[in-house]
This record gives structure tokens, sequence and C-alpha cells, in this order.
């Protein structure tokens, strides 16, 4: 049985301006161990994803129009509140983009690393204290004794990102989400920063959903790869086969735009138009206005359906179902 | 050989750190720029790169002259402009102009597109305020933006066509040298590509010389002729852009080429990646020698005392003691 299992979830946001669909029908399911990369453009509800499964969601103006999400038998999208916060923060824990924003200034490292133990945990203060000098060590904090008493401000920024996953994870959850945690850093401590994800869970064997916007994170790290587009899932298969035979337009399109995958001087791919908006109702294909491929049937029909083109490498492009692609 | 337009010789920024409200003091200093020799040559790529506070942008700012130089020179046609005085440099800026890295921020949000793109013509005399609208028009086109929306507000364009206009505005004069501050590290990949190809196209159709400042090693390797690598205030490498990513010779280089995570499984799982160990240390108390030696998996006893100089070797130039060693 799959650690997490999430199905037909819609996120709306009811503004003045109207009814924006930031997630409108995303299915998906993770076991325990695997890394599930989320790849896509800003705006193409990769975080609104995560965010409704930890309950972030501000409500209003967001409203969980539909779907489960089954953890362990425990539906996150409809339980009691005294359900969600005994997994939230304790078996499920979540990476923020921006270190510098997401801790607390006010607050000593120390009373945050520990903050998540003493709610969660039968623990004295003293083994809590222990317990997060032990997780500085493990993510690489040197003389960490010295520095759990620092508050944030006195770390850099990949400093930070390291407390917030030594918070994140030390209370060993099965789950973590990490919502674009190197995108604020620079590539040399990304590096870092990826390679002790790595190691964490290697040691902890959680699984982990991975968002980022930047394929080559991806592919180093994520064992599956689904890639989104205007709140929903375009295509979604293992890593390998993703980079290698992607079939959806929308994903070979991200890949062609890429410049390390194309040679020097030649003229970029580049995806006509803009995203679409999403508080207009979308025809058919949500890609299909930008797509070179499109045809009057891609815009005509109903909602396409994400369907295998192999062995668990699903898509939902209508020519590439029908085989003409 | 192509003519030399612009030239930063020993150029030093340094900013003084003060202490104290009614007795100010000086008790140190940041080198935010140390000694950075530089040519561009006209119709040339130069691209720029190093990590967060390495000094780039303030390199920019300072060949801009944003900021006051503190030692050097900045010679922009062999005119120096660290010693012109300000009238001087308002009709240098026609030839130097700057795109900035946030389109978000670098437009003014109560000036419409026409109004932005109008300021310089109009302050320089390029046109007549009669002709002025057709000049925004051509320019407008010139960056692929349809002319119809001269009379919009940048909050109604997206990041993409806001950074358009921001070029738009930059090439209003038709500069001779164009700074570009992280141009598309706010933008998406798709939008990316859109304006990496429009700044590619503009160079080779108006001869523009560009220093494209950026992060991200896989970008400037696509766009640039040249490729200086900065740490901590000076530059350490400089050569061939495909030279240089395909065959790093200094190890703040080497480590840095080897941390861009390509999108290709297979060789991203096999390769060896070097992790450099820290953080960049703080430009106020730099290392003593080869600032980069606390880092380098091949610092030796020498390299915490002799400072390196930029030299020629296998065509291209290299700050390392050991860089026929290793």
């Amino acid at each position: 049985m799959s650690l997490l299992s999430v199905q037909d979830l819609r996120t709306y946001f009811h503004t003045r301006n109207g009814v924006y669909r930031a997630v409108d029908g995303v299915s998906f399911d993770l076991d325990r161990g695997e890394t599930l990369g989320i790849v896509g453009e800003s705006g193409s509800g990769k975080s609104v994803t995560c965010y409704s499964l930890m309950g972030l969601i501000p409500q209003p103006p967001g409203r969980i129009e539909s779907g489960k999400a089954i953890f362990d038998g425990i539906d996150l999208l409809n339980c009691t509140p005294a359900q969600a916060r005994s997994i939230r923060g304790k078996r499920i824990s979540m990476i923020f983009q921006d270190p510098m924003t997401s801790l607390n200034p006010y607050m000593r490292i120390s009373d945050q690393l520990i903050e998540p133990l003493m709610i969660h945990e039968d623990i004295t203060k003293e083994d809590a204290l222990k317990r997060a000098l032990e997780m500085l060590d493990a993510v690489g904090i040197n003389d960490a004794s010295s520095r759990i008493h620092y508050y944030p401000h006195e770390f850099s920024g990949g400093m930070r990102q390291r407390v917030m996953i030594a918070m994140a994870l030390i209370t060993k959850p099965e789950l973590l989400i990490a919502d674009e945690p190197t995108t604020a850093l620079d590539v040399t401590v990304q590096a870092q920063i990826l390679e002790l994800i790595q190691k964490m869970q290697e040691e902890i064997g959680m699984g982990v959903i991975f968002i980022t916007h930047d394929l080559g994170v991806v592919s180093g790290l994520c064992d599956r790869v689904q890639v989104m587009y205007a709140g929903r899932i375009a295509e979604t298969s293992d890593t390998r086969t993703l980079f290698y035979k992607p079939k959806h337009p929308y994903t070979r399109a991200l890949q062609k735009s890429i410049p390390s995958m194309q040679p020097k001087g030649a003229e970029l791919y580049t995806i006509q138009g803009l995203p679409p908006d999403l508080s207009k109702p979308l025809p058919g294909c949500s890609f299909a206005p930008r797509c070179e491929f499109a045809t009057d049937l891609c815009t005509a029909g109903s909602l396409p359906e994400l369907k295998p083109v192999a062995e668990g490498h699903l898509q939902t492009c209508l020519r590439v179902q029908a085989g003409e692609l | 050989m192509p003519e030399t337009i612009l030239e930063l010789k020993d150029l030093q920024t340094h900013f003084p750190i003060t202490k104290g409200v009614l007795l100010r003091r000086t008790v140190g200093t940041v080198k935010a720029v140390d000694g950075v020799n530089l040519k561009v040559t006209q119709g040339e790529v130069l691209g720029l790169v190093g990590e967060s506070g390495c000094g780039k942008s303030t390199l920019a700012r300072t060949v801009m002259q944003l900021v006051p130089t503190t030692g050097g020179s900045v010679t922009l046609e062999g005119k120096n402009l660290t010693t012109s005085s300000g009238g001087e440099i308002l009709d240098l800026r026609q030839d130097l102009q700057m795109v900035f890295q946030d389109p978000y921020a670098s437009l003014n949000p109560r000036m419409t597109v026409f109004a932005t793109l109008a300021e310089p013509l109009l302050v320089h005399k390029v046109c007549s305020s009669k002709d002025v609208a057709q000049h925004v028009a051509d320019l407008m086109e010139t960056v692929g933006l349809a002319s119809r929306f001269m009379q919009k507000y940048p909050h109604e364009f997206s990041g993409g066509q806001r950074q358009r206009i921001a070029i738009a505005r930059a090439l209003a004069l038709r500069p001779k040298v164009v700074l570009a501050d992280e141009p598309v590290s706010a933008l998406d990949v798709s939008i990316q590509a859109q304006i990496l190809n429009l700044l590619a196209e503009l160079v080779r159709k108006m001869g523009l010389s560009l220093i494209f400042i950026a992060h991200d090693l896989s970008v400037v390797k696509h766009i640039s002729d040249r490729i200086a690598v900065m740490y901590l205030g000076k530059i350490v490498e400089l050569g061939e852009a495909e030279a240089i990513i395909d065959n790093p010779l200094h190890p703040y280089t080497r480590a840095l080429v080897s941390a861009i995570p390509t999108p290709n499984p297979d060789e991203e799982r096999n390769r060896q990646r070097i992790v450099l160990p820290g953080d960049p240390p703080s430009p106020i108390n730099p290392p003593s020698g080869c600032t980069f030696h606390p880092r380098c998996p091949y610092a030796t006893d020498a390299c915490k005392t002799t400072v390196p100089q930029l030299e020629d070797f296998q065509q291209r130039e290299v700050s390392c003691i050991r860089k026929a060693e290793i």
C-alpha cells in the first residue's frame, strides 16, 4: 500500500475577480522511501497541491472543493483538527522555499528546533535539546553546541536551510514535502543541500515530494516526476523515461527551452504565449493555445484524461493517445 | 581584431563600515570589487558568473557609475568615466545602459510604457516630441511587443513582457554597451528562453557589446563569447565560454561547473560532484593569501600566504598558484 494517495484534489481560490482553479483534479500516489518530483512553471499549482495536503491553504479565499489524500488510512483533507495536528509536523514535515523568511527571527534556533519534539513527543527539554544537537550535527552544522542558541539572522542562507531541514526531520517523519528548497540558494550551496536531503532520506527512509521548476535538480534526485500545467498533471513517469522519452508536447517544449541541452549559439526553442488565466474556463486541453501540434479536436473536446502510454507512464495529450505524435 | 570598447583597469569598489551615531568612525571596509581588469570588445558578449555576494552586481553598478569607484578606472571608448563630471557621465550614459534583475521593481509602476520609453529619448534630445510616438513604437516592435500596448502600465504585463520593456528602455538611446544584471533569473524557463533569444538577436543585429551577469552557468554558456568567473571581488578565471565550462581550470570554477544539475538522469547519477564545504567567506574579513583556500580541495600551505595573480595559462587567464599541478 502506498504511503500517500491523493485522489482528484481540487483547490480553488474564490476572489473578487473570479474563481481561480489553482489545482484542478490532481491524483497521484507516493510509496515509502520514494522521491517524487513535481515540476512546473510558476502558477502551475505545484505548491498549492502540497499546501492543500498540509492544510496550509488560507480559507477563505481558498477552498478545497473535492478530493481525498489518504495518508496511512487517514484522509488529510477531511480529518478532525486533532488528527491533522498529530500528523502535521510529526509524520509529515515540510521545508519551504525561502529560509530567510520561514524561520521565526525572534526565536533562538534551539527553541525552534525542539518545538516539534515538545509538542509531539513526551520528552524533557534536556533530552529534546540533545536530539536537536544531534540533528544539527547530522545536517552538517559545525560547532553545533555553541551555535544552537543563535538567532536565525546569525546564520547564512545555506545554514538556515540546513536548520529548516533539521527542524523538519527531527521527528523522523515518514513524508517530507520540500517546496523549492534550493531555489533561493547558490549552486554550490544547492549541491550541499541536495546531497543532504538524499543522505537523510537514506537514513530515515522517508518518502519525499520535491517541488521545483528546475528540471536539472529533478533528474538526479527523483525516482518519479510529474509535470504540472495549469493546475493539472500533464505527464507523469519514472525520471529516465520522462527525460529520454517525453511524450506530452509541454514536457518536450520545456526540455527544448533549457539552454544546457541545446548546442551553444543555437536559437532556443520558445513556447509561444503565456500560461492561461485560471479564472476563465478552459475548454479541452489547457496547453492547446500554446501547443504547436494542437488541432481543433484539442480545444473542442472535454477535459483530456491522464492515460497510460506505457507501464507507469501517463500523459494527457489527445494526439499522443491517438498515436499521432 | 575588433577594437576594445570598454576597459576596466584595476577597478576597486570598497564600502566603508561605520560605527557610532555622533562620532562616526570607519571600522573596516567591504572590498566588494577588488582589482578587476577586463576588456570588452565591440559586439562581444561577456558572461560574468559567481555566487551571491561575490561582487558581480557591484561591478556592474560601478561600471555604470551608480556607486562611486574607490580606485582604478573605467574607460569607455577612451573616456575615463571615473574622472568625468556628472554632466559628462550623463552624456556617456547614451552609450552605456543597464537592464536590471527584477522587472517587477525596475519599472516605475506609475508610468505608462510610453512614458518610460519616451523619457530617455526626450532627456537626451534624440528626437523631437513630435516623433517620439513613432520612435517608441519602433522600440516596442524591436523587443517583440505590440505598439498598441503603449498606454498600458507595468502591472498589466507579465514578467517576461516587463523584462522586454526594461530591455527596450536600455536600447532606446542605441547604446554601445549594455550591462544586463541577471535579466532572466526572475523568469520561468519558457519565458527565459524567449528573453535569451531576444538578447542574442539584438546583439547580432545592433552590434552591441553585452555584459551578461548571471549565476546560472548553463544560461551564461549559451549566450556568451567569453566568461569571467568572480569570487570575492576578484576574477579567478577568464576565457572562451566553451573552454571554461567544458574544461574549467581554477578549482573554484571546477566546483561551480560540477554543481550545476544537468537535466540528464544517467549523467547526473554517475558523475563525480565536487561539493564545496562551507559558504563563501565574508568580504569584510577575507581569508589571507588566496581567498578561496579555506574551501579549496587542492589548497596547500603556500595558498594561505601567496596572493595569486590572474596569469595567462592555456589560452586563458587563471589565478591559482597550483594551476599547472592540478
